[in-house]
């Protein structure tokens, strides 16, 4: 590397890129990052040209959730900083490492309403896990190496960067610092052994245990560890939404999703459980349902690397404040010997069988007789079938995002990205850009509804342009289809604003941006276009499944309930 | 329950909507906060009063501490500690109620600051409880203005 030589900001921004071997990044020009975009253009750093900041942002969070390496995203000042908001809340909420640099105005205009200018680290404060201002190019370095540090250290998140413009055209000596000294940032990694043994202890008393793994798991990387740990003690274990993919989802132990759309067995054996073991999750009221009704007779462990998520919204017993992966190992090597492990196996062997008998009796399901309007769960089963469940599936907001996470098994770990926290439409192309960046070779399906999907449409031309065969799978009901389920179920009936009878041909919009096109109206040709649409490989495709409008996600527990509550199919 | 929290934070642009903004975003009440620096230039001390049950004085505390601009936060409540704020107050006075806003200041330990034909500025230091105290006797005479710091506290030497 470039050390002690003299450079100007713009060089220094890219040098550091480099240090922090970064290899892509997601991003817009604008006025204030022309010396950056100039020192861009000789390399090496790969720079894909979004259509909209906020997809840049997007694009960023689904490389980062595939690949475990933190997105980074560059966009000019004012609008172009205000546009990254969703994207920067949607991966604070769901813990996404992330690096957003904006530009700014130069220093001497700050505070002058000057052209493009926005008070990016004000409006940012709250959904970042941290941010700067750079004010001193002296700082740069230092405080580049901080960011990516906070952003991919303890509970992960995003860290914005405002540099103003004559940061960029000043110039300093370049010297990339080789460590991070926060004290005030210490997170805490290894369980502490006496609470590690306090939970095993009572966990291997219990009689009707159930794991409940969230986003944590996977974060961690600690998949094998979790299924390690539920194996030998037989653990029945549920994922949240977004802790699909941490424990796999044909392990005869999977009990499926929990909570407001979880299966029929999980949210009984949570209800019933004597023993929840909370891992990497965060009890988050679409899990929970009714607070004072979730999980009433259980003691409950809980593993977090956030100390705020423990008693936040359930009152713990057992907490564990430790990274889950070096926890799940510690509490794997302290379990007792085989012997004693199989009599506890035994132990709880009428607990497992009851959840089994909830799973068979109450299975998911819907109508299978293939009459009628294609089923959009038929089309997420044979998009699981075709990719042998080896694709990487993003999603947007609504019924397909809960189809898919109900339909598809994901067995791997970081291959369902989905907006959990925030929930927000318009999440699910650009971060299926991001992952397919991330992994070129690898099938990478956004499943969409037709409202999500005009959130961010705009970045199809985006994946035309770095050739990237995304397949867009719209389930096109026509209306906002979950807000129109709740409306059905709670509001008479009365459809208010959720029918969008004005839609694009997404064929011929497909076309007109260079991607490919594909209408299905019959069940019976669902399975010969997504097999014609796996052969494309150069461009995106955009598959226009015409759905029957009326089908809704069963189960579901209704807002303000308790998860036993659910109205099946 | 009113808890006294003193937290140590980096004295960096920003720190205090960081603070002000973690207390309004999540929906937590401060009663006062007082912010200056501390020995070391580089480091601020925040001292907040504010009111919740455990549960919430709980989140309070680890959010305060998640923060990566926060070094260190300490809960007062339940230790011995020294809790003082400082008021200026305005109060007007006639001829005949001189003598009494005078004894009053002094049964108080107070000082005047400033005299005016028709008015008095009164600097107290107390305890919150004391200046509200003060603040109700004086009423009756007038009270054109207050201006209060907030709470400051430091905890009690061990003996």
């Amino acid at each position: 590397m470039t050390k002690n030589k003299t450079m100007t900001g713009a060089e220094i921004f890219i040098q550091c890129l480099i240090a922090e071997e970064v290899k892509t990044i997601f991003g817009f020009p604008g006025g204030v990052l022309l010396p950056v975009y100039d020192v861009l253009y000789d390399g090496p750093i790969e720079h894909i040209l979004v259509r909209h900041e906020q997809g840049a942002v997007h694009m960023a969070d689904g490389y980062a959730r595939v690949s475990g390496k933190p997105g980074v995203v560059l966009v000019t000042s004012g609008p172009g900083a205000t546009n990254t908001v969703t994207g920067i809340a949607t991966a604070y909420m769901d813990s996404i490492p992330m690096v957003v640099f904006t530009g700014q105005v130069p220093t001497a205009l700050i505070g002058n309403d000057a052209f493009q200018e926005a008070d990016i680290v004000g409006i940012t404060r709250p959904c970042t896990k941290h941010n700067y201002l750079v004010k001193d190019i002296k700082d740069l370095t230092k405080i580049i190496k901080e960011a990516f540090y906070i952003a991919t250290t303890g509970r992960p998140g995003p860290v914005l960067v405002d540099i103003p413009k004559d940061i960029f055209t000043g110039t300093t000596v370049f010297n990339y610092p080789d460590k991070v000294s926060i004290p005030s940032y210490q997170p805490t990694y290894k369980g502490h052994p006496g609470q590690v043994k306090k939970a095993l202890d009572f966990i291997l008393k219990s009689k009707r245990p159930v794991v409940y793994a969230g986003g944590g798991v996977l974060l961690s990387d600690a998949s094998k560890e979790l299924t390690k740990f539920s194996e030998k003690l037989g653990l029945p274990t549920t994922t949240t939404l977004m802790g699909l993919g941490g424990f796999p989802g044909t392990h005869p132990l999977h009990m499926g999703m929990l909570g407001m759309h979880g299966t029929y067995a999980a949210n009984m054996a949570v209800t019933d459980t004597d023993c929840l073991i909370a891992i990497g999750s965060r009890f988050d009221d679409r899990v929970t349902g009714k607070i004072a009704e979730f999980a009433p007779y259980a003691g409950v462990v809980h593993i977090d690397i956030d100390p705020t998520s423990i008693s936040k919204n359930v009152k713990v017993d057992i907490p564990i404040v430790g990274d889950v992966k070096k926890v799940l190992k510690e509490m794997i090597t302290a379990l007792p010997k085989a012997a004693e492990l199989k009599k506890f196996r035994k132990g709880i062997s009428e607990w497992s069988g009851e959840i089994q008998k909830w799973s068979t009796e109450h299975s998911l399901t819907y109508d299978r007789s293939g009459k009628g309007n294609i089923k959009p769960q038929y089309v997420i089963e044979k998009l699981y079938e075709l990719t042998k469940g080896d694709a990487i599936i993003t999603t947007e907001v609504g019924q397909n995002q809960m189809w898919a996470a109900q339909f598809y098994k994901f067995d791997k770990p970081r291959t369902f990205l989905t907006s959990g926290g925030l929930g927000t439409m318009g999440y699910g192309l650009p971060a299926a850009i991001g992952a397919q960046i991330a992994f070129p070779r690898k099938t990478v399906i956004d499943i969409a509804g037709d409202g999500s999907i005009q959130m961010n449409i705009q970045e199809i031309a985006t994946a035309v342009q770095y050739r990237l065969p995304v397949i867009v799978a719209i389930l096109n009901n026509m209306v906002l289809g979950m807000v129109r389920q709740w409306q059905e179920l709670f509001y008479d009936k009365r459809y208010s604003h959720t029918c969008m009878s004005v839609a694009p041909d997404f064929v011929k919009l497909a076309e007109s941006y260079g991607a490919a096109g594909f209408k299905v109206t019959e069940q019976e040709d669902v399975e010969k276009v997504i097999k014609s649409a796996l052969k494309i490989k150069d461009r995106p495709i955009i598959i226009d499944f015409r759905v029957e409008p009326f089908e809704g996600v069963y189960p579901m527990v209704p807002a303000g309930q308790p998860i036993n509550k659910m109205l099946l199919v | 329950m009113r808890h006294t929290i003193s937290v140590f934070v980096t004295n960096e642009f920003g720190v205090l909507s960081r603070i002000s903004g973690l207390f309004s975003g999540r929906g937590f009440n401060i009663e006062s906060l007082t912010v200056a620096e501390t020995m070391d230039p580089e480091i601020s001390r925040m001292t907040i009063i504010t009111r919740g049950n455990d549960k919430i004085l709980e989140q309070i505390t680890k959010q305060l501490n998640k923060l990566i601009s926060v070094i260190k936060v300490h809960d007062f409540t339940n230790e011995k500690h020294i809790e003082r704020e400082l008021a200026m107050i305005k109060v007007s006075h006639k001829t005949e109620n001189r003598a009494e806003i005078l004894s009053i200041v002094e049964i108080f330990r107070g000082r005047i600051l400033d005299i005016s034909p028709k008015s008095y500025t009164i600097e107290i230091t107390g305890a919150c409880e004391k200046i509200e105290a003060i603040t109700e006797i004086l009423r009756p005479f007038g009270i054109k203005e207050i201006a209060r710091t907030g709470s400051l506290v430091i905890g009690r030497s061990p003996k």
